[in-house]
């Protein structure tokens, strides 16, 4: 059942295998096309209940700047990408420096330290959330920026350190054996050899990461509170209930907080899927 | 290559300058190396794990003072119904988040050709991943909408009669699920298209020379391969579904009265709503025991990998 | 001192000063998160401030389901210097624990007692006053007068018979009778508040919300049994726990219910072409008792930790007078605690002014009158019964349990 290379049977089966990616596609797609197509219906066809139908106009400004004019929305977009660089940015340089670590040097503990950053990429959050809350208010961050960004970093760091020790693990010891019989120092060896060479590994990450961070809807929850600190995760889902019935505005806030990692993916889409699939295909 | 290993002198430090540092420098360099992280995790993931642990043998409104109970909350737990609701409901999770590896599997296999503008279409089948759970959430609450939600619609063009399925009881869980799995099954999909670019043409030709197709070739030549995806797959779909807070916390609260509730949301809420840090962290405690059992699997099958 | 030494601390109380301690900042925080409602309070936190310019406030706007849990964190640690908050039991937590300060010296000041004479009693604790009332409002059953006609009943039912009378009539001419939303749980507590106001009267009420009453006494299942006979017949909405109450508003407006119970805060709500359409009435007598009513009154205060309380009991004084609480509510579309502020001529405020005029006695509402997390419980515990009333004792029995272990008994 692996299928064989379909252009091999003729241009009938070529033609048809099309048409029915086209009709899969859409069909797996029919949420999201439903959503973009509310986001320009005007709110008669909503209320009449022209839902699915064809919109009777289109209103893609006017609903788009209302979302812009009427809601903090442009507010919780800057919020979530205040959190999410600083975050990918951290995590990353974090991550890079400890999988350098775990991966060329041998101490004791080496596992050890390894596996509680593997085990901790997958704890469920709530056995976090009452302490790093109670935390983040002795520290003064609790809703603020500095704080999302602390603890994603710091929670992010256990999924990177993971990617980042694997990788490093697989480039060659002899390369940096020759540096040190060179002389190159430690800290060096690290910047000027190390770096350079992972640098697929850290785009792959910083792709990967920012999306984990800009959909993060729990730690939105629990750690932001005003709206000038709330990403647009939560922010949405708080926008909802002043929207109630305006489904357009919804759709259209919704388009919005997709946008930035849509396009994100699009352009990055390589080093995304290689960030994700890693470990899919090696033993 | 060859560059680095003959890289400049001038990296290399003079000798006048050996210092302590310098002298350990091979046992300093990991520590400082280290060290960042290892605080930013000691201190934000280690420190609160052990800290909800001790939280959970108390009583504690957040507010007053911590009144240490032992295993009370614990025993209440165990013969609270609305945990057995949660737990329940996490196994369906897990049960029927299973179907995820095995839809992206097909879907992988459809869409596994070399053609012209295949990899937009892969991209646009994985989309629905690279999308927040909030606005996941918001796309399916409207989809059930038992007023104009799709479903209905369709529902009623075949002749069938309206449902609401979120505020349904015995339909609300399921409900939730297909959300879920909609992205997830995007995720596993890419896992396994991964895959399959590594399957070895040489093994498929020399199956097929010995006539072996459909269904015998699938199970005995191409799914061997693939198990690394399966793993990967398979682990990231259990975790997620022992996670699965951020659709219910949209599409339902939980509700109605409770019936979709999973341990994640139920702790939340008991932690959040009903003030009850004491009697949250007990709930957390034992999802966090739970998932234990996963993360061993997961860390004794990565390890071994390693040792060999 | 080293001139480092130096430096540092006068850049400590830089820092200390302009965050926080700096005399003549108030610090407010507020849940009016509402677009409306917002605009009126920051108008007239600008008319505060015309008043006294040596005042620098500082007003935080929070999302009101948030607010609920960070309150706690507030009060216990970094104190802002007033806090938004609700009358009854819900300030009676704080008051207990020590963490709002007592402003009995401001009602004395002000005369409060004599110009807020319904409300006094909900910031009383021992005597003693420990917030401000501003606004409160009326709860009772809005219904579609035009739909009401079509069905043949003449006139807005009056008692529980006439009232079931009503309910068959509408769903006879092919409307559901009540529209509910019961998603978000709380306006099921609302349903449960009057029918057990109306059976059990208030003494009762107040004993079961205090927890000295079993969820499963007779009273209960006397108001279970009343509620069964709105809903076995089928007279709530369909589906009603897919809706909020904001989702559930539409079927009123397009005519497929008749009758909401809700607060008046649903009036503003009201498309225009179906406004005149609306009317108003008292929710119905059942038992031999006096006409009690929900009216949650909202309220602020100082917290025991505040830093600057001088400037925070002017601000108290402020909301006090009369002339603010006329500008307040006619924002909000509420009723002023303040008797020589003049409610808005809105034809349902009026209406709903004029019934608490008249009440016997007000509770403040289900979640705000019991502790909060049995009234979560509880809240849970009429959706389902709404939904599968054949589980009455059952859901009773439960409800029952968390009452034992909230209360300690």
């Amino acid at each position: 059942m692996f299928p064989a290379p379909i252009h091999t049977k003729g241009p009938f089966a070529v033609i048809s295998y099309r048409v029915a990616v086209i009709i899969a596609l859409v069909l797996w797609l029919i949420p999201l096309l439903a959503i973009a197509l509310t986001s320009v219906r005007s709110l008669e066809d909503i209320s009449k209940g022209n839902l699915w139908g064809w919109p009777s106009k289109f209103l893609l400004i006017e609903n788009y700047s209302a979302v812009f004019t009427t809601t903090p929305m442009a507010i919780f977009l800057l919020n979530s990408i205040l959190i999410t660089v600083p975050t990918v940015i951290g995590a990353i340089a974090l991550a890079a420096m400890a999988g350098f670590a775990l991966a060329k040097y041998k101490f004791r503990g080496n596992i050890l330290l390894f596996a509680m950053f593997i085990a901790g990429n997958f704890i469920p959050f709530q056995i976090l959330m009452i302490p790093v809350r109670d935390l983040m208010i002795g520290l003064g961050m609790y809703d603020s920026i500095g704080g999302l960004v602390a603890f994603h970093i710091a929670f992010q760091s256990g999924f990177c350190t993971l990617f980042m020790r694997n990788f490093i693990k697989a480039l060659p010891d002899a390369l940096i054996e020759a540096a040190r019989m060179e002389g190159v120092s430690e800290v060096n060896i690290f910047f000027r050899i190390i770096l350079p060479l992972v640098r697929p590994a850290l785009a792959a990450l910083a792709v990967l990461i920012f999306t984990f961070v800009w959909n993060d809807y729990f730690w939105a929850l629990i750690l932001a509170q005003t709206d000038s600190v709330r990403p647009v995760t939560a922010g949405l889902q708080s926008l909802k209930g002043m929207w109630v019935a305006s489904w357009q505005l919804i759709s259209a806030g919704s388009i919005i907080a997709a946008l930035l990692p849509v396009s994100i993916f699009f352009m990055m889409q390589r080093h995304f899927i290689a960030g994700l699939t890693l470990g899919a295909t090696k033993e | 290559m060859d560059a680095i290993m003959t890289s400049p002198v001038s990296l290399s430090r003079p000798a006048v300058q050996r210092s302590f540092w310098r002298r350990h420098e091979k046992t300093l360099a990991p520590a400082m190396f280290l060290s960042p992280a290892l605080f930013a995790f000691l201190l934000f993931v280690v420190w609160p794990i052990l800290s909800s642990v001790w939280i959970s043998f108390h009583e504690w409104d957040g507010l007053g003072p911590k009144i240490f109970i032992g295993l009370d909350n614990y025993r209440e737990l165990f013969s609270d119904d609305k945990f057995y609701v949660a737990l329940v409901n996490n196994i369906k999770w897990l049960i029927l988040y299973l179907l995820a590896p095995v839809g992206g599997l097909i879907i992988a296999l459809f869409l596994n050709q070399q053609m012209p503008g295949m990899r937009l279409i892969k991209a646009l089948f994985f989309f629905p991943f690279v999308i927040s759970q909030v606005v996941v959430g918001v796309i399916f609450s409207w989809f059930y909408d038992p007023n104009f939600g799709l479903l209905n619609v369709v529902l009623n063009a075949v002749g069938l009669p309206s449902i609401a399925p979120l505020g349904d009881e015995h339909m609300v869980t399921y409900a939730i699920i297909v959300a879920g799995l909609w992205p997830q099954i995007a995720y596993c999909m890419i896992l396994y298209l991964t895959g399959l670019n590594n399957v070895n043409p040489e093994l498929i030709e020399a199956a097929r020379m010995d006539g072996c197709k459909g269904f015998p070739m699938f199970w005995n030549i191409i799914l061997p391969q693939l198990r690394p995806a399966t793993f990967i797959a398979v682990v990231v779909t259990v975790i997620g579904a022992l996670r699965s807070f951020d659709l219910v916390a949209i599409m339902t609260n939980g509700g109605p009265y409770d019936s979709s509730t999973v341990l994640g949301y139920f702790m939340y809420e008991q932690a959040i709503f009903a003030y009850r840090m004491g009697y949250g962290a007990a709930i957390a405690t034992v999802l966090f025991l739970i998932m234990d059992i996963y993360i061993a699997f997961f860390l004794v099958s990565m390890l071994r990998k390693e040792a060999e | 001192m080293s001139k480092f030494l130096r430096f540092a601390t006068t850049a400590f109380f830089a820092v200390s000063l302009s965050t926080t301690a700096l005399a003549g900042t108030l610090v407010i925080n507020s849940d009016q998160s509402d677009p409306a409602p917002r605009k009126g309070m920051e108008a007239l936190i600008e008319k505060f401030k015309k008043e006294n310019p040596d005042i620098d406030v500082k007003l935080n706007v929070f999302d009101k389901e948030s607010y609920k849990t960070s309150i706690r964190t507030w009060l216990s640690g970094e104190s802002p210097d007033v806090v938004y908050w609700y009358a009854g039991e819900r300030m009676k937590f704080f008051v207990d624990r020590k963490l709002f300060e007592d402003v009995s010296d401001v009602w004395a000041a002000n005369k409060g007692a004599e110009a807020m004479p319904s409300t006094v009693g909900s910031v009383t604790v021992d005597g003693k006053q420990y917030g401000v009332p501003y606004t409160y409002y009326n709860w009772g059953i809005y219904y579609r007068k035009d739909l009401f006609e079509k069905a043949g009943i003449q006139q807005p039912p009056k008692t529980w018979a006439e009232f079931l009378d009503a309910c068959a009539k509408l769903k006879a001419s092919g409307v559901a009778p009540i529209v509910i939303g019961s998603k978000a749980l709380w306006p099921t507590a609302g349903w449960f508040d009057y029918l057990n106001l109306r059976v059990n009267g208030m003494d009762y009420h107040m004993k079961l919300m205090a927890g000295q009453v079993p969820y499963t006494d007779k009273g209960v299942k006397d108001v279970f049994d009343k509620w069964a006979e709105l809903i076995r017949p089928g007279y709530f909405i369909e589906n009603h726990a897919s809706y909020t109450w904001q989702e559930s508003q539409p079927l009123f407006y397009q005519g497929k219910g008749a009758m909401y119970l809700i607060g008046n805060f649903i009036t503003p709500e009201f498309p225009a072409d179906v406004r005149d359409k609306m009317d108003f009435f008292q929710f119905p007598k059942i038992a031999d008792q006096p006409m009690y009513e929900d009216a949650p009154t909202d309220t602020v205060h100082i917290p025991a930790r505040a830093k600057n309380k001088v400037d925070a009991k002017k601000f108290l004084a402020f909301y006090m007078r009369p002339d603010v609480q006329t500008e307040l509510n006619s924002v909000l579309r509420q009723i002023p605690t303040n008797k020589d502020a003049k409610p808005s001529d809105d034809r349902f405020l009026q209406a709903g002014y004029k019934m608490l005029s008249a009440a016997a006695g007000t509770a403040q509402f289900y979640d705000r009158d019991t502790d909060p997390s049995l009234a979560q419980e509880g809240m849970k515990a009429f959706q389902e019964f709404m939904i599968i009333p054949d589980r009455g004792d059952e859901i009773l029995t439960r409800l029952e349990a968390r009452r034992k272990q909230v209360f300690k008994q």
